[in-house]
């Protein structure tokens, strides 16, 4: 049996409380110093598979800006959010496009979608 | 030249001018317009395509854009709330008239009964540190190689500097990682960061992003093009320390330290500034020194999150909708408000307090990094609210709340300090 303590910050918010972590066999039994519950949610993925939203621009075609803002739906796996944003380098849409229409259907296998982050009228 | 009239005028379509505007017409306000210069609203929101934005404000974490369309809704198909972009105020003068002109209408005189000033604020740049050497391409501020980034769809360079730990510069390391560049090093003049944690953590460490704190550029080098820089550490005081000078190889230098509120309308308007927040001096209201001028956002002070300013122009969009309807409590008393020991700056500066009270909200900012402290808010020397912090941080502004009850028991000076060892 092993058991650790980890100082971490939560990032779920920007008040970032800073957390002492008690880790017995790779799971989290204790979390001190989070201000509200996601904060022990997230030391809880975060020890075991950290995750992270990722938020980028895909090109488009005939809209207004050259460039769109997306977001994925939900966290990816922290270690594939490098090739993800490489997967969305060769993603091209036409305007118009709407808030929150899916650009991206489960991006690399993953199950997760990623959305518009803004509407994109035609030019 | 076209003249125009309305009750309010809101100078700047970004999250503080459309808030602003949205809080007018909940409190009655029936003719308001909003000047934004860009071709569309938003303002900056639009090239932070990051998200964590609206956690407080509308209680869900929205990106940039997300939070700009989420105020953009809220006034929208309201023929009561006259937008205009692509116009550029030129001119304000104390009668409340506004020059202004835009390619499509030409100059326009405008007068407002109540004018709002939400024009954000800007960054500093090279010139503004004064950093020494070569005068090469490749040295943009963090927010215009965002635009370029996000917005526009230039890369400004391959591999990648950043001068100053603020969020910007933080952000824009993660971004500029996700498209594929490298990024050495981010570079801190003072002995800490001056962004938010949650940022150090998912911008600098997920990347593997050195952080170097009290270092800081005294050399730019290359001809054309940036080849590179000389970095050194710097003592107490901040000045370079001889001998610790390295090179560090880049073609890209980004900028991210600090900003400034962008007030040339305020001075021409020769309102009362603060020489701190390089704003207005106003009051809970968010009244300047002139009459019907209000002002909110970061032309006041610069914040970290778009959520307080929102909160904070709603408070201006309040007090100027019930100033054109005559439903303002005039102020029985004038306290003014002072910073003590560790805290920088706290607005409003001034608390105008009609007879019933009124609720106030105090956003101020500490000086230097700061553990297990009391802040303690004294009405002429006596504590009259006091609240534990566990870390103070001066990238992290904090907010207190005062009761309208309390704010009857005020005398003429408000101190905020804070108090060590508890």
């Amino acid at each position: 049996m092993t058991m650790e303590k980890l100082t971490m910050n939560c990032i779920t918010c920007p008040v970032g409380c800073e957390m002492t972590v008690t880790v017995e066999d790779g799971v989290v039994i204790n979390v001190e110093g989070n201000s509200c519950p996601r904060g022990k949610k997230y030391a809880e993925v975060e020890v075991v598979a950290p995750k992270r939203m990722l938020t980028s621009t895909v090109a488009i075609t005939g809209g207004l800006l050259p460039l769109l803002p997306v977001v994925s739906q939900e966290p990816l796996p922290k270690n594939k959010i490098l090739a993800c944003a490489q997967e969305l380098r060769k993603v091209s849409v036409e305007a118009p496009i709407a808030a929150g229409q899916v650009i991206c259907g489960n991006i690399l296998g993953l199950g997760v979608n990623i959305i518009a982050a803004r509407a994109i009228d035609k030019e | 030249m076209q003249e125009l009239e309305y009750d309010i005028v809101i100078i700047g379509g970004g999250p503080a001018g459309l808030s602003a505007a949205y809080s007018a017409y909940e409190n009655g306000a029936r003719s308001i317009l909003i000047i934004e210069r860009d071709f569309e609203l938003g303002g900056i929101l639009q090239q932070c395509i990051h998200n964590g934005f609206g956690l407080h404000h509308f209680k869900e974490e929205l990106t940039g854009p997300g939070y700009a369309q989420r105020c953009i809704e809220l006034i929208a198909n309201k023929p009561e709330i006259v937008t205009m972009v692509d116009t550029m105020v030129l001119d304000i003068s104390t009668e409340k008239k506004i020059i202004a002109v835009s390619p499509k209408e030409g100059l326009m005189k405008i007068t407002g009964k109540t004018i709002i000033l939400t024009m954000g604020c800007r960054e500093r740049t090279r010139g503004a540190i004064r950093i020494p050497g070569e005068r090469p391409a490749g040295i943009f501020t963090a927010g215009a190689a965002q635009r370029m980034v996000n917005m526009v769809g230039y890369l400004p360079g391959q591999k990648i500097v950043i001068l100053g730990s603020g969020d910007i510069g933080l952000i824009m390391a993660r971004r500029m990682s996700l498209e594929g560049c490298k990024v050495q090093a981010v570079l801190e003049i003072c002995p800490f960061s001056n962004g938010l944690t949650r940022n150090i953590v998912q911008c600098l460490q997920d990347y593997e992003i050195p952080l170097l704190l009290a270092h800081t550029i005294t050399e730019i080098h290359g001809k054309d093009r940036l080849t590179g820089i000389t970095v050194s550490k710097v003592d107490e005081n901040m000045r370079p320390i001889a001998g610790t000078e390295f090179d560090i190889e880049c073609d890209t230098l980004l900028l991210s330290v600090g900003l400034i509120p962008e007030n040339e309308l305020s001075r021409g308007l020769h309102l009362k500034m603060h020489p701190l927040t390089n704003g207005p001096i106003v009051n809970q209201r968010r009244t300047t020194s002139l009459p019907g001028i209000y002002a909110a956002g970061n032309v006041v002070h610069v914040h970290d999150l778009v959520d307080f300013v929102s909160d904070e122009a709603e408070i201006a969009g309040k007090f100027a909708a019930l100033e054109v309807q005559g439903k303002v409590c005039d102020a029985l008393r004038r306290t003014e408000v002072k910073t003590g020991e560790g805290i920088r700056t706290c607005v409003p500066q001034i608390l105008d307090i009609p007879a019933e009270g009124e609720a106030v909200r105090l956003f101020m900012r500490v000086g230097a990094p700061e553990r297990k402290v009391k802040l303690e808010i004294l009405s002429d020397g006596q504590v009259i609210l006091n609240k534990l912090l566990p870390v103070a941080k001066p990238s992290e502004m904090i907010a207190v709340d005062i009761s309208a009850e309390k704010t009857k028991l005020m005398g003429c000076e408000l101190t905020v300090r804070l108090s060590r060892g508890v």
